[in-house]
């Protein structure tokens, strides 16, 4: 179907309803790479007014990828919940942003809601919608997950602690352990990239914080972010895995270029699940994403690459996930340049993940290639805390000596608790108070030189 | 000034900024400046100019033929913006590779500026110098070494699959980290041809002097170059297993 606005004595075409999605799209490096973005100022308006006019409705019977050439198109038409759309079904795009941000969508009427919403939808709203519009409405559609502890209550924010080493040294990742630990960050995962992929590698990392978890009774769960096939053949060894991580994006193709498929994410979610070590709940599966994986992998299919980071968040909600994040600055300059278009996509991704009941957490960093540095991330920081994200990344001093790129620290987590009164998740914060690492009113105690954690460390080294 | 925190001595397990001390919830001033001066200098690495020819004589100096290439992206700030011309070959350097391919060969070597010509200039030499070692234990038959300007992995596909080699190997600059503006990534693929996607392929990443020794890294790829041909596929099928192999046979590992 073709679509057509006008402009006083212009006339604006766009070929298809994907067409229209990208012309509607807030600047963006990785549009202007792929071909599609508006070629005007003008044009982009011009498309934000054609899709507001837009009914919810179509997009159920026109798919911006066919439902017979992507299996995630299929899963998403299969699994929507007619019943839970019904309360929308009949409002165009701009109806439903005035409906979300009205005083009629509370928490409670989103959450029922978001079984009727497609990716897409979300991510057409959100194209229509200002920055103080994605974070308002994210506010009010907290999602709860649970494994040791319960991610995502109003009025906390979890911590990723991120020990990443450059060589997998266990002393050295048990040193980031112990100091994000002490700093009062590790809540929502303690998570290793590995510099390696060898398997004995990965399994000497998962032991090492199976053993600190476990000794220090820490309510927390531990990942190495390696790929899900790995972590099948590891969980077949015995290997101790709480939760299971992937890479995923919004089309077969490009989740092709990861090496999965929605099977193996299923074998991989239903293998962790049945090891049943989660204590106070079971979401077992950790996503990561971010905008430009599917142009990456030259999987697009002519989306705009919001619109297809929507679509891994369905992929993401059909495996009951107890974290996902964007990782949004990572990929580089030529999908997200400044530091401006990575606050708005960090915000736009958030707030879609949220609406869809994805608990996300939002990787706010940075590459040494992009036009971008520390007061941007401190501004998308801010504005996601005021957002209610649920998660961030806590790295020792913001900078991944692994990964090459920058992240947010313990003390930037500390800087929003500050600010906004944020707890952590209720069980570890509780556990940092009996340890000691917290004072009475969650901040952090005087450190202390003696503290029982340093003996951990001792012992890796 | 504020004092750093009292498990200051275990920084000296890794080169993470652990330990850094607080006033408040915030970072000492101290830091504060540190980390922009690295930030700057990591700036700096991304833009410092690749120095093609004095890397294709120092590879030459090893003994290896070598062929000078240019990506599809004629400046920087096209290679930034535009990753996919990135990926290939400029028409001049295709026809430069086809013309010096000869007959069938085990591997193609790459060396490619990519995000940091920094890490190219400091590790390429002495890694290649570590992996010739490999290649002639082997008896591996290898292409001309190809000096790529502007160019991503990607384009090691193009590049091999003219040399006619059965896997290509890119040695390329990983994007500057703040306290790793010079390391060098290696990606090996199988049977390379343009249209491999990034799951075919098996990466060593952070190769330098504070990462992964030379040494262990040519021993590492050559592990992984030795199962690719046993069994004909790279990517996330080939695990990495070499430590294993190493783990079991002490001396098989390269001293550090």
């Amino acid at each position: 179907m073709a679509f057509v606005h006008r402009i006083g004595p212009r006339s604006y075409a766009f070929s298809d309803l994907k067409d229209l999605m990208a012309k509607a799209t807030p600047p963006r490096s990785g549009d202007v790479l792929a071909g599609i973005a508006a070629a005007s100022a003008e044009e982009n308006v011009a498309a934000k007014m054609c899709l507001a006019d837009l009914p919810l409705k179509v997009f159920l019977s026109e798919a911006v990828i066919p439902y017979e050439a992507d299996e995630v198109t299929r899963l998403i038409l299969d699994s929507h919940d007619t019943t839970a759309f019904a309360p929308v079904s009949a409002m165009t795009v701009g109806d439903f942003r005035d409906f979300l941000l009205s005083h009629a969508a509370t928490p409670q009427v989103l959450s029922r809601l978001a079984a009727g919403l497609t990716p897409e939808m979300a991510a057409a709203v959100s194209k229509i919608m200002r920055n103080q519009d994605l974070i308002l409405v994210a506010r009010k559609c907290p999602v709860v997950t649970r494994f040791r502890n319960t991610i995502g209550l109003s009025g906390t924010m979890a911590v990723r602690l991120q020990p990443n080493h450059p060589t997998d040294d266990a002393a050295g990742i048990s040193a980031s352990i112990l100091d994000g630990l002490l700093y009062g960050a590790g809540d929502a995962v303690i998570g290793i990239n590995p510099a390696s992929d060898s398997l004995p590698v990965i399994d000497r990392l998962l032991r090492l914080m199976d053993d600190v978890i476990s000794r220090f009774e820490i309510p927390t769960q531990s990942c190495v972010l390696t790929h899900v096939t790995s972590s099948i053949e590891l969980m077949n060894r015995g290997a101790p895995v709480d939760l299971v991580f992937q890479s995923i994006a919004g089309t077969q193709g490009a989740n092709r270029s990861f090496g999965v498929d929605l099977a193996v994410l299923k074998e991989a979610a239903d293998a962790a699940r049945a090891l049943n070590r989660g204590t106070v709940g079971q979401n077992a599966m950790y996503f990561e994403t971010g905008q430009g994986s599917a142009l990456s992998a030259n999987a697009h299919h002519g989306v705009d690459q919001q619109t297809c980071e929507a679509r891994a968040y369905a992929v993401a909600r059909a495996f009951s996930p107890l974290l996902v994040n964007t990782v949004v600055g990572f990929i580089g300059p030529e999908y997200l340049y400044d530091g401006k278009q990575i606050i708005r996509a960090g915000l736009e991704d958030h707030f879609c993940g949220k609406l869809l009941g994805v608990p996300l957490g939002v990787d706010v960093c940075y590459t040494n290639h992009a036009e971008a540095d520390q007061d941007d991330m401190d501004s998308l920081l801010t504005l996601l805390a005021a957002a209610g994200v649920t998660y961030i990344m806590g790295i020792p001093g913001a900078d991944d000596v692994m990964l090459n790129y920058q992240s947010t620290s313990f003390h930037d987590a500390l800087y929003v608790r500050e600010v906004f009164g944020l707890k952590r998740a209720p069980e570890f914060e509780a556990w940092l108070a009996g340890m000691g690492i917290t004072a009475p009113d969650g901040r952090l105690a005087p450190a202390n030189g003696a503290h029982p954690l340093l003996t951990f460390v001792e012992r890796a080294a | 000034m504020t004092p750093r925190d009292p498990w200051f001595s275990f920084a000296r397990h890794t080169p993470a900024r652990i330990a850094l001390g607080r006033t408040g919830a915030s970072l000492p001033t101290e830091e504060v400046l540190r980390f922009s001066l690295a930030h700057a200098q990591a700036r700096d690495a991304v833009h410092a100019p690749f120095d093609a020819e004095s890397m294709a004589h120092a590879i030459a100096g090893l003994g290896f033929k070598v062929l000078r290439a240019e990506s599809a992206a004629t400046s920087r700030d096209m290679y930034l913006r535009r990753p996919d011309l990135g990926r290939r070959l400029s028409d001049e350097s295709r026809l430069r590779l086809a013309e010096a391919a000869g007959g069938d060969v085990d591997l193609a070597l790459v060396v490619a500026d990519g995000l940091s010509s920094t890490a190219v200039h400091v590790q390429a030499v002495p890694f290649l110098h570590a992996l010739k070692g490999e290649i002639e234990k082997a008896g591996w038959r290898v292409a001309p070494v190809v000096v790529a300007r502007e160019a991503r992995v990607a384009l090691g596909d193009e590049a091999g699959a003219l040399l006619r080699a059965r896997a290509v190997a890119v040695l390329i600059g990983e994007r500057p980290g703040l306290s790793s503006p010079d390391s060098l990534g290696l990606y090996l693929t199988f049977a390379p041809r343009p249209g491999r996607s990034d799951a075919e392929r098996n990466c060593i990443s952070n190769v330098r002097a504070e990462g992964l020794s030379h040494e262990a890294a040519a021993f590492k790829l050559a592990w992984l170059l030795r199962e690719a041909f046993r069994r004909g596929l790279t990517g996330v099928d080939l695990k990495d297993e070499s430590d294993l192999i190493a783990a079991d046979t002490r001396v098989a590992l390269p001293p550090k």
